[in-house]
């Protein structure tokens, strides 16, 4: 119960801080410092803030528990990609939204593609898209909340009620912070969470009797696979390459990139955005493996059991109980089991608390769906001009409640891992997405008919995934099951952890079908004015 | 040119991700890091120098000093 307790003083902590951000506010009922913390976070707290906000449960809880059961792949797969691609992201599209943001005021992505594109209802139309995509996210922290606080308090403190804790008090000093107390709160997480990997991995490190013995053994066992990338595809590995596109398209992390003062603070981010993830993953997704080696922790047996009664008779069980196994194996919780084990009281409890730190990033998202909310439909639509600056900034507040409540119910229900659901929808959804503001960015021919059908393309890709997996249930370990192969070319099938299609991701068919939706329906519909394009790209006549 | 060796070396390092040849070894460097960790983990450092690069030699500076040359109001869009 003493790491629990730690893990609720850590609570307070971040909660007061909060507040206090609310107190150094100077312009409360402006929406720019409230949304925004009026564009004014320095170089430490932009860097750590932006990353803090990308990191959510699946960087500890999620990373270690896919590794737990897939392997090292696991870095390669997420880690590493996103190393390249993110700060490569935040490089060319990020500073220029933020210059664009200075330039003409706008708060939220979909108040720049309506400028740009000269349109009203479409950009609602994103703004929905993205709204609803959002929201697993959301729910990733609460559940990443819920599992931790239950796992420390060795079930003292029940999954529904850990949830509801962490819901409070993200909420809490997100209503009443705003982006300041997010942005605050956020760099004393990532700097937790940061110093969290090297502890763990030294304290479970000497519990074990060093790692060498650890790592040999597996390598000598039938789980040597563990060690290498033999349980996922080379076409799997390539596809994940897309899924970092999604971090940019994420309305929070634009969001975020509109509160540096200078263009200058972009430089640190940028930089040591690679070496920040590699912090956080490398020793989470080596206790992962490693942790098949431990053989006197009752929890994690179990998982290994379950994994292997899946391997072995899978094939000859219902889709019901095989999924009931899947949730047995899952290894969210794996890397709280080895602290509970291996680490002191006292220092369980403060590792505890870096989990927590990473399982609370939900607060940015939080804090974007009501400043979209507030901003692209409260606003737009004319209640900022009709009730003031003042009952717009309370209604983002509102907003805030009544999405924490929605997500937290959701997460009592949500059957599937952190990871599985995170990659499943939100990311993908979000990466499909990301042609919009290529175009935006650099391409004059865009139309917003062009950003009508990537909006609803991504829809209904989402929704076409989610429904197949529902209807086919997934096949146990090994081959996958083929749905659609005609003429014996295998285009969709359904595999243990997902949707395969042409023996890819569903990502890599969704951006790509978006980039070429895009560029077919701008080609044919009518462009934005010359006085528009000009503000964006320069006046060609002059 | 510089621009052109930097794009070269973004499609390189992203191809490199793609490691192949380290896919079925699980050989140990140092004894307990396996290969395929360790060379992700090499990748991971050399985006470090990637991004170094990128901002030192082509920062978009430009951006910054639109934004400066704009007045408060002028061109407001919302």
């Amino acid at each position: 119960m003493i790491p629990a307790i730690v893990v609720f003083l850590y609570l307070a902590a971040v909660l007061y801080i909060g507040i206090f951000a609310f107190r150094r506010a100077t312009g409360r009922e402006k929406a720019e410092d409230y949304f925004l913390a009026s564009r004014s976070l320095g170089p430490f707290v932009f860097l750590f803030s932006l990353f803090g906000t990308n990191m959510t449960a699946f960087a500890i809880l999620g990373s270690s528990g896919h590794a737990f059961n897939n392997g090292i792949v696991t870095f390669g797969l997420m880690a590493s990609s996103s190393g390249l691609v993110i700060p490569l992201t935040i490089f060319l599209i990020g500073t220029r939204v933020w210059a664009l943001g200075k330039k003409y005021g706008f708060m939220t992505p979909v108040q720049m593609f309506r400028d740009r594109w000269e349109c009203t209802h479409i950009g609602t139309v994103i703004f929905a898209v993205q709204a609803v995509l959002l929201v697993p996210y959301i729910i990733i922290g609460i559940m990443g909340g819920g599992t931790t606080l239950y796992t420390i308090s060795g079930g003292v403190v029940p999954f529904w009620f850990g949830g509801a804790i962490v819901a409070m008090v993200v909420m809490s000093y997100v209503f009443f912070g705003g982006m300041r107390g997010t942005a605050w709160v956020n760099t004393f997480q990532t700097v937790l969470f940061l110093c969290f990997g090297a502890i763990a991995l030294s304290v479970i490190g000497v519990g074990m009797g060093g790692f060498r013995s650890a790592a040999q053994a597996i390598q000598a066992s039938p789980l040597s696979s563990l060690l290498t990338r033999e349980r996922i595809s080379p076409y799997y590995f390539f596809s994940y390459t897309f899924i970092p596109l999604s971090a940019i398209a994420f309305p929070h992390i634009l969001i975020f990139c509109l509160t540096a003062r200078k263009m200058n603070q972009f430089k640190k981010t940028v930089i040591f955005y690679p070496l920040c993830i590699m912090a956080i993953w490398l020793p989470c997704v080596f206790l992962g493996v490693m942790a098949n080696r431990v053989t006197d922790v009752p929890e994690i047996r179990a998982k290994q059991e379950a994994r292997r009664v899946l391997a072995t008779q899978g094939r000859n069980m219902l889709p019901e109980e095989r999924d009931q196994l899947r949730e047995q194996a899952a290894g969210d919780d794996v890397i709280m089991h080895l602290l509970q084990r291996y680490a002191p009281i006292w220092l369980a409890g403060l590792l505890g608390a870096g989990i927590m730190a990473a399982v609370m990033a939900s607060d940015s998202q939080i804090l974007a769906l009501s400043t979209m909310f507030t901003e692209d439909v409260f606003a737009f639509y004319g209640g900022k001009t009709r009730f003031g600056e003042s009952v717009q900034v309370q209604t983002g507040r509102i907003f805030i409640i009544l999405i924490t409540l929605f997500a937290y119910a959701i997460a009592l229900r949500a059957p599937e891992t952190i990871f599985e659901l995170a990659i499943q929808y939100a990311f993908s959804g979000f990466a499909s997405l990301s042609p919009l503001l290529i175009a935006a960015l650099f391409w004059r021919g865009s139309t917003k008919w062009g950003a009508l059908a990537v909006a609803l393309w991504t829809a209904s890709a989402v929704v076409a995934v989610a429904v197949f997996q529902e209807v086919v249930p997934a096949p146990a370990p090994g081959p996958s099951t083929i749905v659609w192969a005609p003429g014996g070319v295998e285009i969709l099938s359904r595999t243990p952890g997902g949707t395969s299609v042409f023996g890819f991701m569903p990502v890599v068919p969704m951006v790509l079908t978006s980039a070429l939706l895009m560029i077919v329906v701008s080609l044919i519909t009518k462009k934005p004015a010359a006085s528009t394009l000009a503000r964006y790209f320069g006046d060609r006549n002059r | 040119m510089k621009k052109i060796l930097l794009v070269v070396a973004v499609v390189a390092l992203y191809i490199l991700h793609q490691d192949i040849w380290f896919w079925r070894s699980s050989y140990l460097v140092f004894g307990f890091i396996p290969i395929g960790l360790f060379y992700q983990a090499c990748f991971s450092v050399a985006a470090t120098l990637l991004m170094w690069l990128l901002v030192t030699f082509a920062w978009p500076a430009h951006l910054e000093e639109e934004v400066e040359q704009t007045k408060p109001g002028e061109d407001a869009a919302l």
